[in-house]
């Protein structure tokens, strides 16, 4: 007699399916861990003389990323890929997501778009962006009759 | 015969340190001949990771530090220095020796093979 083999024995985290529904949930709401579950993750550094924007995107080639500036807003936006190297009969954990993203930040001011740096390196970009002459506060002095 | 990997919930107060622990995402696929486990470790150099078996727990640690760049303030963040980890259990089946890992983009790629007697074989059928 051949009886079906039965694909239980995978053992599960009673709380994963919690965890998640309130991820999913919090995404969908825009509740306070919302900004987390956007990607790529972004941190922003300002200084009066540029802006450094640093971005999570683990697994993705370089290739696919594309950095653009228009005017004072910059975006990231590419794709991540799923590794199709690997003949997978059954997935056991599916946690990474795959596909497009974009993300845009308003800088407080203008950069100079031809002076833009992008580096990727561990999984992480960091944009150097540095301030446009013109947006850069001028002192004006104050003549004395 | 399947190969298991059940997750461990792992000590988070044996291991706080002065950074947060976080739990990395994890994909986990089963080929014909073994597991592989991709997780995202994002900003992690490869001196940084630490892989380590013991009996059948596989416990993946990594450290990530995040200076501020010099002269610049924060004005928005979404991640800092973090400590990643996440431990599993390995199944009976799983070749011990032959377990291989590697990083890439800051994804942590481990392929675990099968032992060879838990590999499927074909049986060849011979007609009479």
């Amino acid at each position: 007699m051949i009886v079906p083999m039965t694909r239980l024995d995978w053992t599960i985290d009673p709380f994963c399916g919690l965890n998640r529904l309130h991820r999913d949930m919090s995404r969908f709401f825009g509740g306070p861990s919302s900004a987390i579950a956007q990607f790529p993750a972004l941190n922003v550094w300002t200084s009066e003389n540029g802006v450094v924007l640093c971005a999570e995107i683990p697994g993705v080639d370089p290739k696919d990323v594309n950095v653009s500036v228009e005017g004072n807003v910059v975006t990231v936006a590419g794709e991540r890929k799923a590794d199709s190297t690997v003949p997978a009969d059954r997935v056991h954990r599916g946690e990474r997501e795959t596909g497009t993203f974009s993300r845009s930040v308003r800088l407080p001011y203008e950069v100079e778009a031809n002076g833009v740096e992008a580096r990727y390196e561990w999984g992480t970009l960091r944009i150097t962006l540095p301030r446009k002459e013109a947006s850069k506060p001028r002192k004006i002095s104050i003549t004395a009759e | 015969m399947t190969t298991q990997t059940a997750e461990l919930q792992t000590n988070t107060a044996a291991h706080t340190r002065d950074l947060p622990v976080v739990t990395p995402a994890t994909d986990i696929y089963e080929t014909e001949t073994g597991v592989v486990l991709f997780m995202d470790l994002p900003g992690v150099s490869q001196e940084q990771v630490d892989v380590t078996l013991e009996n059948r727990t596989l416990e993946i640690s990594a450290r990530r530090e995040m200076p501020a760049p010099a002269e610049y303030q924060a004005t928005h963040r979404e991640f800092g220095s973090v400590e990643y980890r996440r431990a599993f259990t390995l199944s009976d089946n799983v070749d011990r020796s032959k377990i291989s890992a590697s990083l890439k983009n800051g994804v942590l790629r481990l392929t675990l093979p099968k032992a060879a007697d838990a590999q499927p074989q074909k049986i060849a059928i011979q007609s009479g």
